[in-house]
């Protein structure tokens, strides 16, 4: 069974938008995001394949929605709660 | 992809989660600098672009390329290592018959030790989705128009296996040095969706 990460082949998407001299990352954020990944995976709270699995089972609509490291960052958040690390309300910041 | 919406929370979103880590004693202080530092010596296309230029100037350096990419990367000191496990690099070379260009249709796998941090337009859904379906299509909108005769092999990377695309020489560069070669390789050549 596909997800909504397996779009090769499918039709409706818009044109690719190219931007001139991009920068690895458009926020700070993005960048904290990579590494606080790689600092989780190091650490055996998860895996890389946990990792991808948690960015292809987002909701289709949100997938789609979100930008490249917002997607991380549930993942990232989705595991957190999962893997018993906080409470989902602690991860949320209530 | 968006900059204009107003990330702030995202950001104190990933602040949040740092500090809550940091307390509980998930991430040592200072963890998450040192990533950041080791990140942005990372890989850059200029890795790629001496692997191009090697090949180009060196046939039996090409040939144990083709081969084997990761065991002739090393001899330039590049790894495919960067991540948690090694991953299979295959380097795929153009030819005035055939040209090559890689996607990852299922999200974004990429040689980062030899690429650099990918640019948003490989990991958007519309590059993702529409390479594999039209790729001559989607060259000429990224400005690569190709002869109809030149046959278009799309790879799909996977967690397992990163893909590199060995550019032609461009005519004319004979009495370039190794360094001026180099420096006309582009990190879309080593994608495929430029010729060089």
């Amino acid at each position: 069974m596909s997800r909504i990460n397996d779009v090769g082949g499918m039709v409706g998407f818009p044109p690719i938008v190219e931007e001139p001299d991009e920068p690895a990352f458009h926020a700070d954020w993005e960048a904290h995001v990579v590494a606080l990944n790689a600092a989780m995976i190091r650490r055996g709270v998860y895996n890389l394949d946990e990792f991808r699995d948690a960015i292809e089972r987002i909701p289709p609509d949100q997938y789609l929605a979100a930008s490249y490291y917002e997607k991380w960052l549930r993942a990232i958040t989705t595991l957190l709660g999962e893997k018993g690390v906080a409470t989902p309300g602690e991860l949320a910041g209530a | 992809m968006s900059t204009t919406h107003d990330d702030a929370p995202l950001a104190a979103q990933v602040r949040h989660l740092e500090a809550l880590l940091e307390e509980r004693g998930w991430l040592a202080p200072g963890e998450i600098d040192e990533r950041l530092d080791a990140f942005a010596a990372g890989g850059s296309p200029a890795n790629g672009a001496a692997v191009v230029a090697r090949a180009w100037v060196d046939p039996y350096f090409r040939a144990r390329l083709l081969a084997d990419g990761n065991a002739a990367i090393g001899e330039l000191g590049f790894s495919m290592g960067g991540a948690l496990q090694e991953q299979k690099l295959i380097v795929v070379a153009n030819d005035a018959d055939e040209h090559h260009v890689v996607v990852c249709t299922l999200c974004s796998c990429y040689p980062i030790a030899l690429l650099g941090p990918s640019p948003s337009w490989y990991k958007s859904e519309a590059y993702r989705s529409r390479v594999v379906r039209d790729p001559r299509g989607v060259l000429r909108e990224l400005g690569l128009e190709l002869p109809a005769s030149t046959r278009i092999t799309v790879w799909d990377a996977s967690a397992e296996s990163r893909y590199l695309v060995l550019p032609r020489r461009p005519e004319g560069t004979d009495d370039l040095t190794e360094q001026e070669l180099a420096a006309l390789v582009t990190r879309k050549g080593l994608i495929g969706t430029a010729a060089v």
